[in-house]
């Protein structure tokens, strides 16, 4: 039961009505729920953000730490515990801005966890400030006059940075985003999928894209699959949201290859 | 029985680190601290544990936090401007009470400054580079064997009380070449993570109500949330105001109020001491050479080496002044622990600083200028 998964006692969530991030949760803790993953062998850790109040929410080990650092306390406890599921959850702001050089590191370290991108565009939590994957033109409450910064592809990012598993995803098709992160929990190395979501209260209001349902639709028209995109051009793909996996591949992942150094040195412990 | 060994500061850190039990070192490579990563990358796969190279101190920081909530004592080593930048997750092992040691091999700053030489700059830095009120355990090495037997104690402290261990170095102890002793493990008193024994569904990491909370590990039965925000005893979000008046605190009583039993200090020739040299770190050594060359000229002189230099030895410090005529601080700074020593002046006794900040130590010459002056009032 995914209840088992949740702290009801916090419960209503704290998110904006028409928020994705209790999409992408529910879709997280089914898949965990779904593989018999317990609360003992599982941790949660989380930046800070909207997105990073989702350990808030659940029963699992957790770890909220700071703005940016999920990934290094989620390579370091993996690394320390192999056996655990380690489920890392950043926003955009989290993730690429200002911990990009995390992310990147992490994508092509390939220690065996799970990372999860929220990306709505703008900083929730502060108030609907650009971040990283703002869009050129975009209003936020600080490009009042248009974005004149190209936002992140951030799949493409993670992708050049030598991740084996990278993929895309919206809340607004819940059975492709469930699919993916199955996936990318059934793939063995660092496996990463950034879910597109809407932040109405923000981003969509500063935008004029009108309120929850509609800010849906419009993520809904501007989606494109991975394999229609390969047939359009760069400039009929300009603000459109790629989905599907980019990367599937096996490579040997950080803990395992370490694991063959230690073994190569075995001949008694020299404590 | 140990054994006798010829090796640098910062390789007898590894091996103090790994005699005290530590399987995990995440870093960033940093002069004057790289031997402990390059010696740490050789000698923990030997003893199944892991080396890991972040891509910043901050990374290295938060991996090391990491690691120890999953079980593994862990440490890194930096100097001052990897400590800037760790100072932000050091916060979040403040307030998540997770033990590790960071290692500081200090050198001359701020910023680059001369990268390659010596100081002791990050005194404060060590005690407050974190935001918000804390404490904090701060020791402070003047030897080789120091290198190695402390670094178990910096663990020990660290385990005994859910906090980061600051092993504050500087290049001279660092890059120091003398014999140590490696004890062996019998030799060696090891305090490991008071785990808890309750049953699993009643497990409060942060409940302090009948002393400090045991610590689980992510993987055990217990589970358990880690918070850099304000939480309740389970580890969950509070905001609640006197919640966050009994967290704030606890952090720095939890610490404070065990001063005695955390304070380590060092008397040398202190019986009748009159000129009384107080010291740490490399200048310790100065300080010692000058105080026997005024012992030769017949001065009165003794040292009080501070060890722990957070928190504060105050009884000890002002024992020492009690019986001072004058005392002297020698540092490789402008005088930053001068003024802890200057607030628990009993009476109107000189305090003087012997200060070198031009990246060289500080000679014996030096600071017997001042003894002599001082003894001749």
């Amino acid at each position: 039961m995914i209840r088992d998964y949740l702290l009801e006692e916090k419960l209503p969530l704290f998110w904006c009505a028409g928020c994705g991030n209790g999409i992408v949760l529910q879709a997280l803790l089914r898949n965990i729920d779904k593989r018999g993953f317990t609360r003992e062998n599982t941790v949660i850790t989380t930046g800070i953000g909207c997105w990073g109040k989702a350990d808030d929410y659940v029963t699992t080990n957790s770890f909220h730490g700071t703005h940016g650092r999920a990934l290094p306390f989620s390579t370091g406890i993996k690394l320390a515990n192999p056996d655990l599921h380690v489920f890392t959850l950043m926003g955009d702001g989290d993730g690429i801005t200002i911990g990009g050089n995390h992310l990147i590191h992490a994508a092509r370290r390939n220690v065996d966890l799970v990372a999860i991108l929220v990306n709505n565009l703008n900083y929730g939590m502060t108030g609907g400030q650009y971040s990283g994957t703002t869009p050129k033109h975009a209003i936020t409450k600080t490009s009042p006059y248009g974005h004149v910064e190209n936002g992140f592809d951030v799949c493409r990012v993670v992708q050049a940075a030598g991740a084996p598993f990278v993929a895309r995803g919206t809340v607004f098709d819940v059975v492709q985003l469930d699919k993916l992160i199955g996936k990318a929990i059934d793939h063995k190395g660092f496996s990463f999928v950034e879910v597109i979501s809407p932040c109405p209260t923000h981003f969509g209001r500063s935008n004029k894209l009108g309120d929850a349902p509609k800010m849906m639709q419009w993520i809904k028209d501007n989606t494109v699959s991975r394999e229609k995109a390969a047939n359009m051009t760069a400039e009929e793909l300009r603000g459109k949201f790629v989905t599907g996996i980019f990367e599937e591949r096996e490579q040997e992942d950080y803990g395992t290859a370490y694991q063959k150094v230690i073994d190569s040195l075995k001949g008694g412990d020299r404590a | 029985m140990g054994e006798f060994r010829f090796m640098q500061g910062n390789e007898a850190m590894t091996e103090g680190a790994i005699a005290a039990g530590a399987r995990f070192y995440a870093g960033y490579p940093i002069t004057p601290s790289s031997e402990v990563a390059e010696t740490s990358s050789i000698r923990l796969p030997q003893v199944s544990g892991l080396y890991v190279q972040m891509e910043d101190e901050i990374g290295s920081m938060a991996a090391l936090i990491g690691a120890s909530a999953a079980g593994k004592k862990s440490y890194t080593a930096t100097s001052g401007p990897g400590l800037s930048l760790m100072a932000e997750n050091l916060g979040v092992a403040v307030m998540g009470e997770i033990p590790c040691v960071l290692i500081d091999v200090q050198r001359s700053g701020p910023s680059t400054g001369l990268a390659t030489k010596p100081a002791q700059g990050d005194v404060l830095q060590a005690r407050w580079g974190t935001h918000g009120d804390h404490s904090i355990i701060v020791l402070s090495p003047s030897s080789v064997q120091d290198c190695f037997d402390l670094m178990v104690q910096a663990f020990n402290y660290s385990e005994q009380y859910r906090t980061p261990v600051i092993f504050l170095s500087d290049e001279i102890i660092g890059h120091l070449r003398e014999q140590v002793i490696i004890k062996s493990p019998e030799e060696l008193e090891i305090i490991e993570r008071n785990e808890p024994a309750c049953d699993p569904a009643d497990y409060r990491p942060y409940d302090h109500s009948e002393g400090l909370a045991p610590l689980s590990h992510f993987g055990s039965p217990y589970v358990f949330k880690v918070n850099g925000s304000m939480h309740d005893e389970w580890g969950r979000p509070c905001a609640r105001p006197d919640n966050a008046d009994a967290i704030i605190r606890h952090l720095s009583e939890k610490i404070e109020a065990h001063a005695e039993d955390i304070a380590i200090t060092r008397k040398y020739n202190m019986d009748d001491a009159e000129i009384v040299l107080i010291c740490y770190g490399g200048a310790a050594r100065s300080a010692l050479s000058a105080m026997k060359k005024a012992r030769e000229k017949g001065i009165k002189a003794g040292v009080l080496q501070i060890v722990t230099l957070w928190p504060v030895p105050e009884k000890e410090i002002a024992e020492a002044m009690r019986q001072a005529k004058a005392v002297v601080v020698p540092e490789l700074n402008l005088g930053q622990y001068i003024g802890e020593i200057a607030k628990r002046n009993p009476g109107n006794i000189p305090v003087r600083g012997v200060n070198r900040i031009d990246g060289q130590p500080i000679f014996p010459a030096q600071i017997l200028e001042v003894i002599e002056e001082e003894a001749a009032k």
